[in-house]
């Protein structure tokens, strides 16, 4: 049967059904979905690759921000608390509640910031179209593995909710990283929106060899 | 930059005598064990889907028991000390006025889990009895359900954030309860389980049968 099959280069199956397609160049910001199960396969954009990389370069500094710079804070009856977003990890460190603890850093600050830098190093070279680093594929594979993991852009909708569970009881001042976090979560759906993963795998794989 | 055109009838790889990577698209002959193109580990059809699927879909929907009986939040102000759980914050934010908030947390703590376990369920059950109906309206459910779960860890950031913030010694502090580690856990875990599902199975029920 796989007399009549054109090359496999040439061929792409559909990640999530297995249909086979015949791959060929796409014109620009044109995309290519399934035939049968109806998922985007491919994306062509221009520059696309410069632009995810800075994307992702001015994420990863906002994210710093983020980490950095009080986020919230509280003033009711002369006392005040001032928060950050560690801190705000730090709530569940007590006893049985630490693995909530580890895992809610990993899923605001510590993913996130993985992704991050993983696609920077994958993608650095090549928009300067230079070869890939060493472990380039690991990287990128590892970026795209964690998508579901990195849950910024939740935690900022349950900080809106926490918010407003609070106002009645004291005043809430919004400090500067809340700003930057929300701006990490825009550029980070942004930037996963440009991401086409065949046409950074194939990307990858010519230019190796 | 390439591009899916269609072949002229729609066949699989496995079809065809070959295993594509989920990974990239690329696509090998039935013997390859690692992709070429990105390294990933190459599997036809994961054998084992559907255990993996039905074991951390029961550990989460165990999970998800405790996190609602268990309180999710231990306030303590100068006159009470009160404890809620996921349905009583919601309550409460619908006696404050607060309905849209009230909406959405209900949504994310109880109509998204409930309605994961049972989009789950389904699919699974469907898969093992081969069905071939709904094919499309299935694969539209499991898009649904890998997008959708991860926003129910929305109450246990709201939790996390409000531990965080509230802590004004005598006035009032709040604490996070057992029930916000059961439900991230049965989060996770149905997350994971959502992961393990092989889409594929879905439109092999035709090939299986004959």
């Amino acid at each position: 049967m796989t007399t009549d099959l054109p090359p496999l280069d040439e061929l792409v199956a559909c990640p999530q059904c297995d249909t086979l397609h015949r791959a060929h160049s796409l014109p620009d910001n044109a995309r290519a979905h399934c035939k049968r199960c109806g998922i985007v396969i491919m994306t062509s954009q221009p520059a696309a690759m410069a632009r995810i990389l800075s994307l992702a370069l001015t994420a990863f500094i906002m994210m710093i921000a983020a980490i950095s710079f009080p986020f919230l804070t509280l003033d009711a009856g002369g006392l005040h608390n001032a928060t950050s977003v560690l801190d705000a990890v730090l709530a569940f460190n007590d006893g049985y509640a630490f693995p909530l603890a580890v895992a809610v850093a990993f899923f605001i600050v510590v993913i996130p910031l993985i992704r991050l830098g993983a696609l920077i190093y994958a993608l650095g070279p090549l928009v300067r179209e230079q070869k890939p680093r060493e472990g380039a594929r690991t990287a990128f594979a590892i970026a795209e593995r964690l998508r579901p993991w990195s849950m910024a852009e939740i935690f900022i909708v349950g900080v809106t909710v926490a918010l407003i569970k609070v106002a009645g009881l004291a005043a809430v001042t919004i400090g500067p990283a809340f700003w930057a976090f929300a701006g990490v979560v825009v550029i980070t759906v942004l930037k996963d929106q440009l991401i086409c993963r065949y046409s950074i795998w194939e990307v990858l794989d010519k230019a190796t060899r | 930059m390439g591009s899916a055109g269609q072949s002229d009838a729609l066949i699989t790889a496995r079809d065809a005598g070959l295993v594509a990577c989920q990974q990239c698209g690329q696509v090998h002959r039935l013997e390859a064990r690692i992709c070429t193109r990105c390294n990933g580990p190459l599997r036809s059809r994961d054998a084992e889907s559907l255990q993996k699927v039905w074991a951390w879909l029961i550990a989460g929907m165990i999970a998800y028991i405790p996190a609602n009986l268990y309180p999710m939040l231990l306030t303590s102000t100068l006159v009470e000390r009160s404890e809620s759980t996921i349905i009583g914050g919601v309550v409460e934010l619908f006696e404050h006025g607060s309905w849209g908030i009230a909406t959405i947390v209900f949504a994310a703590s109880v109509m998204i889990p409930v309605g994961k376990f049972i989009a789950i369920i389904y699919l699974a059950l469907s898969v093992q009895r081969h069905s071939e109906q709904n094919r499309h309206e299935r694969h539209k459910a499991y898009e649904v359900v890998e997008f959708i779960g991860r926003w129910s860890m929305i109450d246990v950031f709201v939790v996390a954030i409000l531990s965080a913030l509230v802590q004004l010694d005598t006035i009032a502090t709040v604490n996070p309860g057992i029930a916000a580690v059961s439900f991230a856990l049965s989060v996770i875990f149905t997350m994971l389980s959502a992961q393990a599902f092989d889409s594929r199975m879905i439109w092999d029920a035709d090939r299986t049968k004959a």
